[in-house]
């Protein structure tokens, strides 16, 4: 445990990353899941269908990573967990909910009578709809610092609806990658009309977050941190142009470049997110609770830890293998 | 009602709803795989259709036990965020074990054995199968395992008020753990054995003859047979362990209120807190003592030795204790009786001419797994209070400060959904029953529902 220093400084470190990449991963991943709920209703009944069978194989896996992300939370840093869970009691309940109708009609609108799939498709996207606004709600309290005064809460719908929208881009581009024909058109149309929630939320969040603290603001714009930092807005800025303009000359003669625009949404996600994390480390509770005040013991991180090592890289290699079994354009769901 | 109050009956709920759906896939997955390997070993074509009709049980319950289950990793911090502040260290390791040695196992090759029969090879679905099976059964085990330290804590020491854990080997291997673990596995196979001959015997009742009903008849009745011996055994020696380690518990569980000998096995009463003694008592003399302590007049633990000098109440609350355990044993029992008197009408009749009224009432205990389950545990938790640890937190202590109306709101919330969802799930499980007695195609590759020509596809095996 010593060998790196002092763990008591090295483990609250080494978790913060852990669970930063799992709220990463689970962002993306559950992103385009719920984006492709979002888009349910835009879809006609056997596209509907087709949209559901591109997340069939992924979507339970996809939320794990929440649950990671939440249990590295109340494992790692519990004094913080229950600081920002109970002020944001509400939207997690909402949010709850949420996820339970999208997961529970997943499965009943295949297996319901056929006079109960509308209103199953309904529920799934009513159910991806309330995630998606609860978590852009609680990223932008976050934001604000968890106090719950009107502004703050004005800030938050805001991010929410961003929030909801980026969701429904990255589903699209999701869409375009994994689906062909009148469907991928559709999709690409949708990625045009989604695009701006994603932008404007970033611009947003970036805006923002430097105002509510002056510790955040001199982290950004004191010399020379802001030059190492600014090729984070460059290649956002980049990736947002490109996407612009792959997007506007979809659909290929060449399918095989339909996997861009997913990838670079991925890549603006990571990279909001990474802006994010330097801004608030090292505080998990913002500007009260660093992450070494809110450490569990050494002792049980480490233990923590010693697994996380072992079983990481064979959860991260069984879900490649996954997506490598259900790869190429998504096929109707069935069980043999 | 106070915050208190609320959140204990929030979280009941929601851990209640979760509960239900484990119950079904821990055992329903090594069921599925053990039809997979049957029609392996025998290409018969029934075990092929057995496996497809539940797989879409199991497959259901699943997602179900998934969503509810994300709820129960939010409630610790929203209701109770006293628990991790104060034994976290001891929590947070079992907790993260399980996330990460089971949830995505399963989860990940969920996708697989569910949607990717055609497109790996037979071996490696049969594989991802097993794997399924595997991760439920190592998240029944790191959860009991943490509850069950919760009922029996050992292995830690306290420095500064904040439990830190000494000997993980303690920990996991506490003292009630082994007998919870094997308890709740055989629950959920008699669970899983009920489920699948009460729903086969409403389709035989609906008038399906097809091979695959009864042969899931058959092993549902033989399983529930071979287990709930097994189980009554498992539970006989729990109590044994929790008279050693948690007496007030027992003392409710019995409704004894003195400490004493002789002390009689109470059939029925009406629990009385205020007068301290039991209302229209039916009891036979001796036996409690017999059971507990293997001899007629062996002392038993009662009630007001857990009442303090001044009055405080250290036992837990006596009749749902009380009515919880009956409830479980009582619904133990009529499985003992129906799973041997069908054990005998099969050897009698055979599946195929099995009298209606024993298809009846298969059909009726079909969710009887559930009400015995829910039951051991309401006797289990509510045994355990005051206390959330036993001797280390109260529940108290542990409570989040977030106001009445907003844990009464989400907990109005909460019902209306469960309540929706457990009709909606149970209403597609006999559509789905009904639909394949219709004999409507219920997979996707069109074998006749009766034709006994096997489907060149259908390869065993390979
Ligand atoms: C199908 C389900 C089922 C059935 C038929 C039974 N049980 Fe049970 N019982 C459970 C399901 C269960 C459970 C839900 O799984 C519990 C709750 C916690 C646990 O580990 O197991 C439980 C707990 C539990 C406890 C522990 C309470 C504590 O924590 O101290 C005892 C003493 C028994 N059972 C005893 C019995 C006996 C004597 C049975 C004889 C018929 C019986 N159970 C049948
Ligand atoms: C799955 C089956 C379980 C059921 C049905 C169940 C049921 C309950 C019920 C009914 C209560 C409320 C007790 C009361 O009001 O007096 C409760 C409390 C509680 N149980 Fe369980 N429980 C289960 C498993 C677990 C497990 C596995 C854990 C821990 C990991 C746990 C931790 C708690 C906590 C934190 C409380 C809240 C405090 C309290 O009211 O006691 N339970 N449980
Ligand atoms: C407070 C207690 C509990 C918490 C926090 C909890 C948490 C969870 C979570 C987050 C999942 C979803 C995993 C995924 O995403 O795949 C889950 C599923 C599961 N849980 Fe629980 N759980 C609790 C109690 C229990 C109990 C008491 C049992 C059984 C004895 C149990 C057995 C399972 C199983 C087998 C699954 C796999 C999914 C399924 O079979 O439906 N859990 N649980």
């Amino acid at each position: 445990m010593e060998t790196f220093g002092d763990p008591a400084i090295w483990l609250p470190w080494a978790f913060a990353a852990l669970m930063g990449l799992s709220i990463l991963i689970y962002v993306v991943l559950d992103g385009f899941d719920l984006g492709v709920g979002l888009l349910v209703p835009l879809a006609d009944d056997t596209q509907k269908d087709r949209l559901v069978a591109s997340i069939g194989p992924f979507w339970d896996a996809n939320e794990t990573w929440l649950v990671l992300a939440v249990g590295l939370l109340l494992v790692a840093f519990p004094t913080a967990h229950g600081e920002i869970l109970t002020s944001l009691y509400l939207p997690v309940f909402v949010m709850l909910i949420g996820l339970i109708l999208r997961g529970v009609s997943f499965e009943m609108r295949a297996k319901a009578p056929l006079t109960q799939k509308k209103l199953w498709n309904g529920a799934f996207f009513a159910g991806s709809l309330m995630a998606s606004l609860s978590q852009g709600f609680m990223l932008g309290m976050y934001v604000m610092g968890l106090t719950w005064t009107l502004p703050h809460v004005a800030f938050a719908l805001l991010t929410a609806v961003f929030l909801t929208v980026g969701y429904s881009f990255i589903g699209a581009a999701w869409l375009i990658w994994k689906t062909e024909g009148a469907l991928q058109t559709r999709a690409i149309s949708w990625a045009k009309g989604g695009i701006w929630g994603l932008v404007m939320g970033i611009a947003a969040i970036s805006l923002a977050t430097p105002f509510v603290s002056t510790r955040i603001f001199d982290k950004w714009f004191s010399w020379p941190e802001a030059l190492y930092l600014s090729p984070l807005p460059i290649i956002s800025g980049a990736l947002v142009v490109f996407l612009w303009w792959q997007l506007s000359r979809m659909p290929l003669k060449n399918d095989g470049w339909s996997w861009t625009p997913f990838a670079a949404a991925t890549g603006l996600f990571t990279l909001a997110y990474g802006g994010m994390a330097y801004s608030f480390y090292p505080y998990v509770v913002p500007e009260k609770i660093t992450i070494y005040e809110a450490a569990s013991a050494p002792e049980s991180l480490f233990i923590i830890l010693l697994g996380t090592l072992f079983v990481l890289p064979a959860i991260l290699s069984y879900t490649v293998l996954s997506y490598y079994i259900f790869r190429g354009k998504a096929a109707e769901l069935k069980y043999d | 009602m106070d915050t208190l109050l609320l959140s204990r009956i929030q979280f009941g709920a929601n851990i209640s709803f979760h509960i239900l759906f484990p119950t079904i896939t821990i055992a329903l997955g090594w069921m599925l795989l053990f039809f997979k390997l049957r029609f392996a070993r025998t290409g018969e074509r029934k075990w092929m259709d057995a496996y497809m009709f539940w797989v879409k049980v199991f497959a259901l319950s699943f997602a179900m036990g998934v969503v509810s289950g994300i709820t129960m990793s939010f409630q610790f911090g929203t209701n109770w965020p006293g628990f991790m502040e104060k034994v976290g260290n001891v929590a947070g390791p079992l907790l993260a074990y399980e996330i990460m040695t089971a949830f995505f196992l399963e989860a990940v090759f969920l996708g697989i054995m569910l949607f990717g029969a055609s497109r790996v090879k037979s071996w490696v679905h049969t594989l991802a199968t097993f794997l399924v099976a595997f991760g439920t059964t190592m998240s029944t085990f790191w959860i009991i395992v943490l509850n069950s330290w919760m009922h029996t804590p050992q292995g830690y020491e306290m420095i500064d008020g904040v439990v830190h854990a000494s000997n993980w080997f303690e920990i996991i291997f506490n003292p009630s753990m082994p007998y919870r673990f094997v308890h709740m596995m055989l629950a959920s196979g008699l669970t899983v054995a009920f489920l699948i001959a009460g729903i086969s015997a409403l389709r035989m009742l609906w008038g399906d003859r097809g091979e695959d009903v009864k042969a899931v008849l058959r092993v549902g009745i033989i399983t529930g047979a071979a287990l709930i011996p097994l189980q009554i055994l498992a539970g006989d020696l729990h109590g044994l362990n929790t008279l050693e380690n948690q007496p007030a518990k027992v003392a409710a569980m019995e409704g004894n209120w003195e400490t004493q000998g002789n002390v009689p096995l109470v059939l029925f009463a009406l629990p009385d807190e205020d007068a301290r003694e039991n209302r229209f008592e039916v009891a036979i003399p001796n036996v409690a003592s017999l059971i507990l302590t293997h001899s007629l007049d062996g002392e038993v633990p009662g009630l007001n030795d857990f009442v303090g000098p001044d009055g405080e109440i250290m036992h837990p609350p006596v009749a749902p204790v009380f009515w919880g355990f009956r409830i479980m044993v009582g619904t133990g029992m009529a499985m003992l009786a129906l799973s041997w008197g069908g054990l005998l009408l099969l050897r009698k009749y055979g599946a195929s001419d099995m009298p209606r009224l024993p298809l009846y009432v298969f059909s009726a205990m079909s969710f009887s797994g559930w009400i015995a389950t829910l039951a051991g545990w309401y006797t289990t938790e509510i045994g355990r209070q005051p206390w959330l640890v036993q001797g280390v937190l109260s529940t108290k202590e542990a409570v989040s400060d977030v106001p009445v109306g907003m844990v009464l709101s989400t907990l109005i919330g909460y019902l209306i959904v469960y309540g929706l969802l457990i009709l909606a799930y149970i209403g597609v499980i006999t559509y789905l029953a009904r639909r394949a007695t219709r004999g409507e195609v219920y997979s996707n590759r069109t074998y006749p529902r009766r034709g006994e020509a096997p489907v060149a596809s259908l390869q065993p095996g390979e």
